[in-house]
C-alpha cells in the first residue's frame, strides 16, 4: 500500500495528552489531516500506564477516570477502541481511633454506616447529595460551551451572556443561594452547615482540595466539591471508575479512535517551538530542527508553555502575557506507587473485603487536612499528608503478577516550591512520610512493599511537562475558571495568533480526564475554517 | 428431596452464604442467585473484565445414547447433527412441524453414539415422540448433572491452572472430558455471555468440590460469583435469545402470532440446507424461499434523542441498571412496525441497546425507527437505529 504523505498538514497538535488526542480525533473525524506530536515514547501525558517494575503496571500519575465527557465517549466510540471503566463503588476512610467511615454502592448501606457516626448526618447526607445533584445539573451546561467574555460587546459574547443569565435566573431561589455559597465558602464551612460528624466532613472536604494549593478552610474550595458531583448526574455513565489497563488505556483508546479517523500520532517527537509568520502560526519546529508546516497548530500544553515558551511572548498582547505570567500553577501534590506482595491489612477493617475495591483515603479530620496544608504553606511537604488511594489490581488483576498488587497513592501536600527544592533525599523522605502515615492504619504495609516509586511535583513537571507539576495544567481555583481560564478574552481556545489554538487542561473547563477542552478547541478550529 | 417449595442446586451450600441481598431468581423450578452483591455492576464487570462464575444448573440436560442417537437428534433439531464431529457442540433451535421454534439449546457430541442436549424447557416427551423406531436411549440428566459457567477474559487461564489437559487447545464450541484437580468434568467452550468462556458439567456429588476449586483458582484473577442479573446484560450485548422473553415456544403459544420461525428469530443460519428430513423442514424450506414477514434485530437507541426527551422535563437520562423485558412498541412514521422484547444500558459499550421483532421491511441494518420510552409517566418516542447483532463480539470469544 502506498500512502500519500501530505507535505503540509491541516492541523498539528502539540502534545499527545488526552486533550490533545481528543482534539486530534475530532479534527480527523471532520476530515482534517492531523498530526499529533508527543515528546515521550508513549501517548497520554499525565494519563499513562507504565510497567515501572517488571510485572507491575502503574497508573503513574492520574489514577481514576472521573469526568470523561459522555459525548466524547459516544462521538469517538471509545469502547470500540478498548475503553472499559470499572466502577469504583465504595469509599473507605480508616480513622485514628480504630474505627472507619465508609460509603457503599447501595444507598441504604451507606445510610446505615453514616448512622453509626451520626444519625442526623445519615439523613442530611441524602438531602445534601440531592442538592449537589441539582447544583451540578445547573452548572453542567457550562462545561459544554466556550465561555463568553463578559467584558466584550461582541454580539456573540452578549448573546451567550444573555443565555447564561437566563439559565441562572431560571434556577430556584434555594438553588441560587446554594450556588452563591458554593462559589464563596470554604468546603469546611459549607460542610459544617450540613454535617456534624468530623470524619464525614473531612472525607467530603478532601475532594475540595485535590490539586489545589488550598486547605479545606480556604474560601473557594466548596466549589471544587461540586465538580465531583458532575459525573454523577450522567447517571448510567457511572463516571467514577478505574479504567482497565489504567488511565493509559484511556489515552490509548482515544489515540486509537484518532488513528481510525486518519490522524497520525507520532511519539518521540518533541516540538521546540511554533513556527510563526507575521501574525499566523504556520507549523512547528521539532527538537531536531526539522520544520513541519500546517494550516493550524493546536497546543495541548499548559498556558505557560503555550504562550511563553512555544511562541515569542513579544508577539502577543502584553495583557495576555502578564495574565499568563500571573496564572497560578504551584503544584501541590505527589504520587507514591507501590508494588505489593500482599494487600494492605487495615486495622479498622481487617482482611480482604469490598472496601479494598473502592477508593481509600486517609483524611480523618478537617484539622488533620488543614495541618497538612500548614506544612505546605511553610514550604514543606506534609508530615502527615492526605492520601487518596486505589488498589488497581483489585479491579484489574492484570496490573500485577497473580496474587500480587499495585497501589496508587495520591498525596497532598507536596509543594512544588519546597524549601531547598526537591532532590533524591527529599523525595525519599517524602515517600517515607507517606508510608509512615499509611502504616499507622495498615501496619503490614512496610513488609508488603516490593518496590516503591515516589513522584514529586518536580518529577511531574520533568516527565509530563506540566508546569510546576500542577495536575490540572493550572490551578483549578475560582479565579482561574470559566472566562478566566487561562485569561479573559482568550478563554475560547483561540489565541491572538491566527491559526494557533489551545486545548490543554489549562483551558476551560479543564481538570481531570475530561477531554472537554480538547473537544471545544477542535470545535473552534472547525468553526473558524482555518484547518 | 421434597416436591414442595423451591428447589436448590448442588452449589447452594456455597452460593447461599454469598448472596448478600437475598436476591434469588426462579429458573426452571430452582432458585439461583439473581445477584450476589446489592448492586450487580461489579459482577457484570467480572464477565467483561476478569472472570465470572455462574450457576447454570437449572438448564435441562438430556443424554442420548445408542446407535440411533445421531439420527434422533438430527430428526429433531434444525442443524445437521450427523456432520458434527465428536467433541463438537452445536447451538440449535428445534421446531414443530409448522417450522415454529419450540426451544433452543446445545447439542454436544460426546462420542460417536453419545450426545448431550441442553434446553431451556423440558423436552423429554418431545424426544420420545420423535424416537419412534429409532434405537436410542434418552436419559434425563437434569437432576443428576450440575453446571457452572465460567465466563470472562481470564476464564482460560483459570481453567488451565487446574485442568489435567491443555484447555487452550479447546476451540470455540468444542467439548472435552477433563479432570480438574481430579474432579471428572465435561468442558464445553460455550456460554451465554458472548465472551471467552466455558461451561463445566459435573456430577452432583462433586459439585461443591468443583465450586471450591474454581473459586480458589480464580481468586488471583479477579473471579467473582455472578448472578443472573449481570448475565442478562451480557447476553443482550451478545444478542443471545431468551425463551419466554424474546420468543414464545410454539408449544405454549395460545395464538398463531405468538409463534416464531428460526428465520424470524435471526436464526436462519441454523437451518441446515440439504439435510435429511427433520421436524418442520418442509415449512422452513418454503419460508427460506418465500421470505419471512418478521425479523429479529438489534436496536441502538440514539442518545441525543433520548437526552432531548429527558431535557424537556429537566432531567438527565435515567435508565435502569438491570435489563428490562417488557414488550415495547417500535414505530416508523407513526405506525407500529414491531416490538422490543429485551433491552439494557450497556455499561461497556456505553449504549442503550434493545432486541426487537421488526416487520421485515423495517429490518435492514441502518434503518431509523422509534422506540417508546416512558419519561416521567409520559410515553415518548426516541430514535433508534436497527443494527446487526451481536452488539459486542470480542476476538477472544473465538480466539
Amino acid at each position: 500500500m502506498t500512502v500519500q504523505i501530505p507535505r503540509t498538514w491541516d492541523a498539528i497538535v502539540i502534545g499527545g495528552g488526552h486533550n490533545g488526542l481528543v482534539c486530534a480525533a475530532y479534527l480527523a473525524r471532520a476530515g482534517r489531516k492531523v498530526l499529533v506530536l508527543e515528546r515521550r515514547p508513549l501517548v497520554g501525558g499525565a494519563a499513562v500506564t507504565e510497567e515501572v517494575f517488571p510485572g507491575f503496571r502503574f497508573t503513574v500519575f492520574s489514577y481514576v477516570v472521573s469526568l470523561l465527557r459522555p459525548e466524547i465517549i459516544r462521538d469517538l466510540d471509545l469502547p470500540a477502541h478498548g475503553l472499559n471503566v470499572v466502577p469504583l463503588e465504595s469509599t473507605f476512610n480508616p480513622l485514628p481511633d480504630g474505627d472507619y467511615l465508609a460509603t457503599w454502592a447501595d444507598p441504604e448501606e451507606t445510610r446505615r454506616e453514616l448512622y453509626r457516626h451520626s444519625p442526623r448526618d445519615a439523613d442530611a447526607y441524602v438531602e445534601f447529595g440531592r442538592l449537589m445533584q441539582r447544583m451540578a445539573m445547573a452548572v453542567k451546561p457550562i462545561l459544554g460551551i466556550s465561555p463568553p467574555d463578559p467584558g466584550s460587546w461582541r454580539p456573540k459574547d452578549l448573546l451567550a451572556m444573555g443565555r447564561l443569565g437566563k439559565h441562572f435566573r431560571d434556577l430556584g431561589e434555594k438553588e441560587l443561594h446554594a450556588l452563591v455559597k458554593l462559589m464563596t465558602m470554604s468546603s469546611a464551612d459549607y460542610l459544617s452547615e450540613w454535617f456534624e460528624s468530623e470524619a464525614l466532613k473531612a472525607a467530603k472536604s478532601a475532594s475540595g482540595i485535590i490539586g489545589t494549593f488550598l486547605g479545606p478552610r480556604s474560601p473557594g474550595t466548596a466549589y471544587v466539591l461540586l465538580h465531583h458531583y458532575m459525573g454523577e448526574i450522567d447517571g448510567v455513565f457511572r463516571a467514577w471508575g478505574f479504567a482497565r489497563g489504567g488511565t493509559g488505556a484511556v489515552s490509548e483508546s482515544i489515540a486509537s479512535a484518532a488513528r481510525s479517523f486518519g490522524a497520525e500520532v507520532r511519539t518521540d517527537a518533541a516540538v521546540e517551538r511554533v513556527l510563526v509568520e507575521g501574525d499566523r502560526a504556520v507549523g512547528v519546529v521539532l527538537g531536531d530542527g526539522k520544520e513541519l508546516r500546517a494550516k493550524t497548530v493546536v497546543s495541548g500544553l499548559d498556558p505557560r508553555r503555550t504562550f511563553l515558551e512555544l511562541v515569542e511572548p513579544a508577539s502577543l498582547p502584553e495583557e495576555l502575557v502578564s495574565a499568563v505570567e500571573r496564572f497560578r500553577f504551584r503544584g501541590s501534590s505527589g504520587k507514591v506507587n507501590l508494588a505489593l506482595s500482599e494487600l494492605p491489612n487495615f486495622t479498622a477493617l481487617p482482611g480482604m473485603g469490598p472496601h479494598l475495591k473502592g477508593a481509600i483515603a486517609i483524611a480523618p479530620s478537617v484539622d488533620y487536612l488543614e495541618r497538612a496544608y500548614d506544612d505546605a504553606k511553610r514550604g514543606e511537604f506534609s508530615r502527615r499528608p492526605f492520601l487518596d488511594m486505589v488498589i488497581p489490581s483489585m479491579l484489574d488483576p492484570t496490573m500485577a503478577p497473580p496474587g500480587k498488587h499495585v497501589m496508587s497513592i495520591f498525596v497532598q501536600y507536596a509543594p512544588y516550591h519546597r524549601n531547598g527544592g526537591w532532590d533524591d533525599a527529599s523525595r525519599e523522605a517524602f515517600g517515607d512520610a507517606v508510608v509512615d502515615t499509611l502504616a499507622e492504619y495498615a501496619p503490614n504495609i512496610r513488609s508488603a512493599i516490593l518496590h516503591r516509586q515516589v513522584i514529586t511535583p518536580a518529577d511531574i513537571e520533568a516527565v509530563t511537562g506540566l508546569s510546576e507539576g500542577n495536575i490540572f495544567g493550572g490551578e483549578l481555583a475560582l479565579s482561574q475558571l470559566f472566562f478566566l481560564r487561562p485569561s479573559p478574552a482568550w478563554s475560547d481556545h483561540r489565541t491572538p495568533l491566527r491559526g494557533y489554538y489551545q486545548c490543554g487542561s489549562g483551558t476551560h473547563p479543564g481538570g481531570g480526564i475530561m477531554g472537554a477542552s480538547g473537544r471545544l478547541a477542535a470545535n473552534a478550529v472547525i468553526a473558524d475554517g482555518t484547518a | 428431596m421434597t416436591s414442595l417449595g423451591t428447589r436448590t442446586t448442588p452449589f447452594h451450600s456455597r452460593t447461599a452464604p454469598l448472596v448478600r441481598g437475598h436476591a434469588w431468581r426462579r429458573w426452571a423450578g430452582y432458585v439461583v442467585p439473581a445477584a450476589y452483591d446489592l448492586i450487580h455492576d461489579l459482577e457484570y464487570a467480572a464477565i467483561r473484565g476478569t472472570a465470572a462464575l455462574i450457576d447454570v444448573t437449572p438448564l435441562f440436560k438430556y443424554r442420548i445414547r445408542g446407535a440411533g442417537a445421531a439420527a434422533l437428534l438430527d430428526r429433531v433439531v434444525t442443524r445437521d447433527v450427523r456432520r458434527a464431529k465428536t467433541g463438537q457442540v452445536l447451538y440449535t433451535p428445534w421446531c414443530d412441524p409448522d417450522g415454529k421454534v419450540l426451544d433452543d439449546g446445545t447439542v454436544t457430541r460426546l462420542g460417536e453414539d453419545d450426545f448431550r442436549l441442553t434446553s431451556a424447557h423440558p423436552n423429554l416427551r418431545w424426544l420420545h415422540q420423535n424416537a419412534v423406531g429409532i434405537d436410542a436411549d434418552i436419559d434425563d440428566e437434569s437432576e443428576a448433572v450440575a453446571a457452572l459457567s465460567l465466563q470472562g477474559p481470564a476464564a482460560r487461564e483459570i481453567l488451565g491452572s487446574v485442568a489435567d489437559r491443555d484447555v487452550s487447545k479447546l476451540r470455540f464450541f468444542r467439548a472435552t472430558q477433563a479432570r480438574l484437580e481430579g474432579i471428572p468434568v465435561t468442558l464445553t467452550r460455550t456460554g451465554y455471555t458472548g465472551d471467552l468462556g466455558y461451561e463445566i458439567w459435573v456430577g452432583n456429588d462433586r459439585a461443591e468440590a468443583l465450586w471450591d476449586l474454581l473459586v480458589a483458582a480464580g481468586n488471583p484473577h479477579g473471579l467473582l460469583p455472578t448472578g443472573l442479573l449481570a448475565m442478562d446484560v451480557a447476553r443482550i450485548e451478545a444478542g443471545l435469545l431468551l425463551i419466554d422473553v424474546d420468543y414464545i415456544s410454539a408449544r405454549l403459544a395460545l395464538i398463531e402470532t405468538q409463534k416464531s420461525s428460526p428465520f424470524e428469530l435471526n436464526l436462519g443460519w441454523t437451518v441446515a440446507k440439504e439435510k435429511r428430513p427433520f421436524v418442520g423442514q418442509r415449512a422452513l424450506e418454503a419460508e427460506r424461499n418465500g421470505g419471512s414477514s418478521w425479523a429479529f434485530r438489534g436496536l441502538v437507541v440514539d442518545w441525543d434523542s433520548l437526552e432531548a426527551l429527558y431535557a424537556e422535563v429537566g432531567l438527565p437520562p435515567q435508565l435502569p441498571s438491570a435489563a428490562w423485558r417488557t414488550s415495547t412498541p417500535i414505530f416508523d412514521g407513526g405506525r407500529q412496525v414491531g416490538y422490543a422484547t429485551s433491552g439494557c444500558w450497556s455499561p461497556l459499550l456505553k449504549k442503550y441497546l434493545a432486541l426487537a421483532h421488526l416487520g421485515s421491511v423495517h429490518a435492514a441494518p441502518g434503518t431509523e425507527v422509534e422506540i417508546e420510552v416512558t419519561i416521567e409517566h409520559r410515553r415518548k418516542r426516541a430514535l433508534a437505529t436497527v443494527t446487526e447483532t451481536p452488539f459486542f463480539d470480542p476476538e477472544r470469544k473465538r480466539a
